[in-house]
């Protein structure tokens, strides 16, 4: 293990600095507490020179320092500040932890080799971290808690072996090795002051001096004891908004920061290697309520350009109520990405690859039920013997076509003349599997009898058990025209001819 | 991309060449002795050369097809089945004369290969039942739903992508430059594009690779290749038959 610890030691300053809008140079100091007994937090360099501390009481720090400039504590800000800190430190490795208020420690021992050893990684890191405008310290050592107590000291150590890490600690003060603050005085007070005295001391009366607490920090240091960091997760949701000065009422107009949004949204989903299934497009309106645009995805992906085109039809097709005044981008649903590649020797591939983007497509344009499946049920009646299925439904297991297919479509399309031609005869027709192409969505009554019968009756006679009882002698019959029509007439009679589906 | 309407230039001498007397041309040898019909053969030869004018009985390039499932008709088409990545046209009469019918065999063979088949806005209900029967895997049939508007469209994305083995359109009022696309699309996706129309645009040009004629009499439906890219197969060009 090599621990990285970053220290933003100045993280409620620098949260808070931006929004005071302060001449330079200008001492500032951030405060909390209730507001009889305000107490200064953090001061910086200026106040500190003043004589301004943690600790003190904002009174003395206002006479201390009469031009000294406060701002109170803002810990959501922190805490969303080292959020984002995280998730950019977890490009660098998957073991990232948060160690609040203001430290962060990531695990770069596995990343080195790929980002090019240490000093190349160091370089980057500072590199990057200059641009967030956090004042940074840095330090790297085979375990967290040493990371954290070098960083607080110097910036830049790293001591990558076990075995240099007591000496390098044993010169730490007290004030530094992350003990209580009990634990210190008690310490100090015994004239302990530095931890290498610490490190020589008998454990047992050590532990009953300064409690088990302080002595696990002891052994953390070390790496005598295993530490346990929680480790931190990417959010499991995005959402990202922009807000125009003015309303914006053409699609044209939506279509750029949309595209922005749906970039930021594919570099997030590409941090998490996860795809999105589903998000959402939130147009926010001067007043009443805002609209909201639904888009969902059979299979998840995280291609920029194919979730953009997709957003930007579904846009399209709305209309726009009033002009908009702010855009969001929402996704709750962020599922991994399953593989691309199935099978190293899938010989349709490129079918593979294009049919969930062609589907999407599709469905962004046509509407979310366009596109469906058919399936056989087993039910006698023919308007109930199929059925639509959904596409995103998983596969069947793969269907036994029961019939030959070859006797059966001969059976399908063998007619009365067809003896010569070798089709199957009239008897193959008769066979109780043929099946029109086409079945109307509703039977359409004859007007003229049909010229001849070419295959049946075939009685079909079901569904006493749920009210939709059935009767009905099924004939292949031929009409004038030369169409040949699936027709029936309700059982026992001869007359009232209903076609119910074609040869086609 | 393509909204002007100029015809290109080999769908239409394919129709004119099977318009015009053109097996007078095939069956007829060059006969050698004479010198002045010889210079007249040479320049016929010269204007015969320009690669807008193809010769129904000059031999094309190859044309990879899928077998119809019925031999007859596959005898007579080149390639010998339904051309891949062209657009065949079916015009039928009336509904009912097995000209969907005509298809399964190829889609019983393309879903069975795991090629995906797709519907576009069919004008009935494909029943399953038949499908299943005929040997169609119908995991790997889609059925979509379009409005007319959306129709070529859909139709275009889905040739055009390159995913689907087979797509079947129902255009009754398809234009020459939608069809034109259509075939372009095809072309590019490599699928085969099947498009059913009325017995009336008969009388139009297209620029269908292949096209079919549906009719009936006398209770037997009879199939007559109109026009069909490349060199037919020996054999009469009508097919009677109970389709």
């Amino acid at each position: 293990m090599f621990w990285l610890c970053l220290r933003f030691a100045q993280l409620a300053l620098d949260v808070v600095r931006t929004g005071l809008d302060l001449p330079p140079r200008t001492p500032c100091a951030v405060v909390d507490g209730p507001p009889q007994r305000r107490q200064v937090v953090l001061a910086d360099a200026a106040a500190r020179k003043a004589g301004v501390h943690a600790g003190q009481p904002l009174a003395a720090a206002h006479l201390l320092c009469p031009r000294l400039a406060v701002a109170p504590r803002d810990a959501a800000a922190e805490r969303q500040a080292l959020d984002s800190l995280a998730a950019w430190a977890y490009r660098y490795s998957a073991d990232v932890s948060l160690a609040a208020p203001d430290a962060l420690y990531v695990e770069v021992g596995a990343s080195l080799a790929l980002f090019g050893g240490w000093p190349a990684l160091e370089r980057r890191l500072r590199a990057e971290l200059a641009g967030f405008g956090f004042a940074c310290s840095l330090a790297a050592a085979p375990t967290a808690a040493a990371a954290h107590v070098l960083a607080g000291l110097d910036d830049g150590l790293a001591l990558p072996a076990l075995a240099q890490l007591a000496p390098a600690l044993g010169a730490v003060p007290l004030v530094h090795g992350g003990l209580a603050a009990k634990a210190v005085a008690t310490l100090h007070g015994m004239g302990l002051r530095t931890l290498g005295e610490l490190f020589r001391l008998p454990r047992a009366e050590l532990a009953r001096r300064i409690g088990t607490d302080a002595l696990d920090q002891l052994d953390r240091l070390r790496g005598l004891a295993a530490e346990a960091l929680p480790r931190w997760q990417p959010p499991a949701r995005f959402e990202r908004g922009v807000e125009f000065a003015f309303g914006v009422e053409s699609h044209t107009a939506l279509a750029f920061p949309l595209q922005r949004l749906i970039g930021e949204l594919a570099l997030f989903l590409r941090a998490r290697d996860g795809g999105v299934q589903r998000f959402t497009l939130v147009l926010g309106h001067e007043r009443g309520a805002s609209t909201r645009v639904e888009v969902g995805l059979l299979a998840p992906q995280r291609e920029a350009a194919a979730l953009f085109e997709l957003a930007r039809t579904r846009l399209d097709r709305i209309a726009l109520p009033a002009p908009v005044h702010a855009l969001a981008v929402r996704a709750d649903d962020l599922p991994p990405l399953c593989p691309l590649h199935q099978d190293l020797f899938e010989t349709n591939r490129r079918e593979q690859l294009d049919w969930p983007m062609l589907a999407e497509r599709l469905r962004a344009r046509l509407g979310n039920d366009a596109l469906k499946g058919l399936d056989c049920v087993a039910d006698h009646r023919p308007a109930r013997a199929w059925r639509f299925v959904s596409l995103d439904a998983p596969a069947d297991p793969p269907r036994k076509n029961g019939r030959g297919s070859g006797g059966s479509r001969d059976a399908l399309i063998g007619g009365p003349r067809a003896e010569g031609r070798g089709l199957k005869s009239i008897a193959a027709a008769a066979a109780p599997t043929a099946r029109p192409f086409w079945l109307l969505p509703r039977p359409l009554a004859l007007r003229e009898a049909p010229l001849r019968v070419l295959a049946g009756p075939e009685r079909i006679e079901s569904g006493w058990w749920d009210e939709r009882d059935q009767r009905r002698d099924y004939y292949i019959v031929q009409l004038r025209s030369g169409q040949r029509a699936w027709a029936f007439v309700e059982a026992g009679t001869t007359d009232g001819w209903t076609v119910h589906g074609w040869f086609a | 991309m393509f909204t002007s309407s100029s015809p290109d230039p080999v769908a239409v001498s394919a129709d004119f060449v099977q318009v015009a007397p053109a097996p007078a041309a095939r069956t007829r040898p060059a006969p050698p002795p004479a010198p002045p019909r010889a210079r007249d053969a040479g320049a016929l030869a010269e204007v015969l050369r320009h690669p807008g004018i193809w010769r129904r009985g000059a031999p094309g390039a190859a044309v990879d097809a899928l077998p119809t499932g019925l031999a007859e008709l596959d005898a007579l088409l080149p390639g010998g089945g339904w051309p891949r990545g062209a657009l065949s046209e079916i015009l039928a009469e009336h509904d009912g004369l097995g000209e969907c019918s005509l298809l399964l065999p190829a889609l019983a063979a393309l879903t069975q290969a795991r090629r995906r088949v797709v519907l576009v806005a069919p004008p009935y209900l494909p029943y399953a039942p038949a499908l299943a029967a005929a040997g169609v895997d119908l995991g790997q049939l889609v059925h979509i739903e379009a409005s007319a508007a959306d129709t070529y469209w859909t139709a275009e994305q889905c040739l055009r992508a390159g995913c689907c083995g087979a797509v079947l359109n129902w255009l009754p009022r398809a234009d020459y430059p939608q069809l034109r696309r259509l075939q372009l699309a095809a072309e590019t996706g490599a699928a085969l594009g099947f498009v059913f129309r009325p017995l009336a645009a008969a009388r139009e040009t297209s620029p269908a690779a292949l096209r079919l004629r549906l009719t009936q009499a006398d209770g037997e439906a009879r199939i007559e290749i109109l026009k069909c890219r490349g060199q037919l197969g020996a054999g009469r060009p009508a097919l009677r038959q109970r389709a």
